[in-house]
């Protein structure tokens, strides 16, 4: 069922409606897109019907986050992880227009075998997109070089255990790795090397640029017990505060969570490989069993837009089960 | 030299025995592990002899049980991953390492030295757990990360 609804109230000096903005971002939990476009944003509830004009009309950059894909993990949770990555490719490929590119926050491998590695790369050949980011997980750097494994086939380009930055369309794309060197008893963790490179890397930006920041490990306190926050997130994103358009996208608790904070919006992933249990709600961040017919409910995939003056992008999550 | 040799020979029947049991992933975690050796005998008295008893500890939950554990010297301790996750065994002080370990996969390390080994698990680091050696060490929790 279609239905559009323009929020034209409290237009800030900079043409953001934020509360229309916090509103819309209440309904992409439900499959909505939000579109600001010209100092007016839009929100549209995502039916079936709605997808080829939403996909017309989205505008300049259109990518896919997809994220803890675990190749390698054969147990209950999911036997099967390479099927559900399948699936998930389809439903990329299944976009009218295909993304730009695909961000993988990832644990990519569950054990950083070779042939884990391996495997991905051949299933992920069918994925129709020009190019594919990456950035670690914790089980991507289980090898005896500590990550070198990693590095040796996503690495190219990339500094220090991996991280890096590019542009698109106009944003600034930053991938950052908190998954190396962690300390007993700690969380994930930058490390004072990468964010003194961060701080210079978007010294020179307007702070209009919009910025998007993919990592593993999230970088807000979901759950500090389970290891789900970064310990020296805040200096990093300390050097983020100046810009207008900041979005955080994250994986490894392989479920949907999101947080806005200030002009900062911080959006974790499901996994294409299986789900894990809300905080606290369980002995720890480990896999679950979720009955058969229920298990594509709970993996899926994130379809991200932007168009270019635009303040905040538009996140929707995507369970496998459903059409995009 | 009789009481060496003795307690030498029976660590390499066990560790032979065992290694034919577990396979391939326990001969490469094997290599991990130190061997004790004494170039002299253990002075007499009420000194504890070479621990013959093995200890093990369940790697579950996300946990290492039991958390604390307090072993004579020389005592072998076993860790057995029984998450559907895999672990590892890391000593804060670089003493002893283990290899990613998959569901039901081991790892053993010998305690040569008295001491106090603080140990995690390096892909969760919040996996903290302690190995006390022989005598009263003294025990200082260790220090997790807080969000500021």
């Amino acid at each position: 069922m279609e239905r559009e609804k323009l929020i034209t109230k409290n237009l800030n000096s900079d043409g953001v409606d934020r509360r229309g903005f916090l509103k819309c971002m209440a309904w992409a939990g439900t499959g909505a897109y939000c579109v600001l476009s010209g100092g007016v944003l839009k929100s549209y509830a995502l039916g079936d019907a709605m997808l080829g004009g939403m996909h017309k009309m989205k505008g300049e950059l259109a990518f896919v986050q997809i994220s803890d894909s675990h190749i390698g993990f054969d147990k209950a949770a999911n036997p099967d992880v390479t099927a559900t990555l399948r699936q998930a490719i389809a439903k990329i490929n299944a976009l009218p227009t295909p993304p730009a590119f695909v961000l993988h926050t990832g644990d990519l491998s569950q054990i950083s075998k070779p042939a884990q590695f391996d495997t991905l790369d051949q299933t992920l050949k069918d994925l129709r997109t020009e190019k594919i980011f990456y950035v670690p997980g914790e089980h991507d750097v289980l090898d005896d070089g500590g990550g070198k494994l990693y590095l040796d086939r996503y690495g190219k380009g990339t500094m220090g255990t991996g991280w890096y930055s590019f542009d698109k369309a106009g944003a600034h794309f930053i991938g950052l790795v908190n998954v190396v060197n962690f300390k007993a008893g700690g969380l994930g963790r930058l490390g004072h090397e990468q964010i003194e490179w961060l701080e210079k890397d978007v010294q020179h930006l307007k702070s209009s640029t919009p910025i998007v920041v993919f990592a593993h490990i999230p970088l807000w306190s979901v759950y500090p017990d389970w290891g789900w926050a970064t310990s020296d997130s805040e200096q990093a994103l300390g050097y983020l505060k100046r810009f207008g358009s900041v979005t955080v996208l994250n994986g490894h608790i392989h479920q949907t969570m999101k947080k806005v904070e200030g002009n900062v919006t911080f959006h974790t992933a499901m996994s294409t490989a299986f789900p894990m249990a809300s905080p606290g709600q369980g002995p720890g961040p480990g896999p679950i069993k979720v009955p058969a017919d229920k298990l594509r409910s709970v993996l899926g995939v994130t379809d991200v837009n932007f168009i270019r003056g635009w303040h905040t992008l538009g996140i929707t999550d995507s369970p496998l089960d459903s059409s995009m | 030299m009789k009481f060496i040799s003795k307690s030498l020979v029976s660590f390499v029947l066990l560790a032979t025995s065992v290694a034919f049991a577990g396979g391939s992933v326990w001969a490469h975690n094997m290599a991990g592990s130190s061997m004790p050796v004494h170039d002299k005998p253990m002075s007499g008295g009420a000194t504890p002899k070479m621990a013959s008893k093995a200890y093990n500890i369940e790697i579950k939950d996300f946990a290492f049980t039991p958390k604390t554990i307090t072993v004579p010297v020389g005592t072998k301790i076993t860790w057995v991953n029984k998450d559907e996750e895999p672990h590892t065994v890391v000593s804060t002080t670089d003493a002893f390492r283990s290899r990613p370990l998959d569901t039901d996969e081991q790892f053993s390390f010998t305690f040569a030295k008295p001491g106090t080994y603080e140990y995690f698990c390096s892909v969760h680091p919040r996996m903290v757990a302690t190995v006390v050696v022989g005598g009263s060490a003294k025990k200082h929790p260790m220090k997790m990360d807080k969000m500021n």
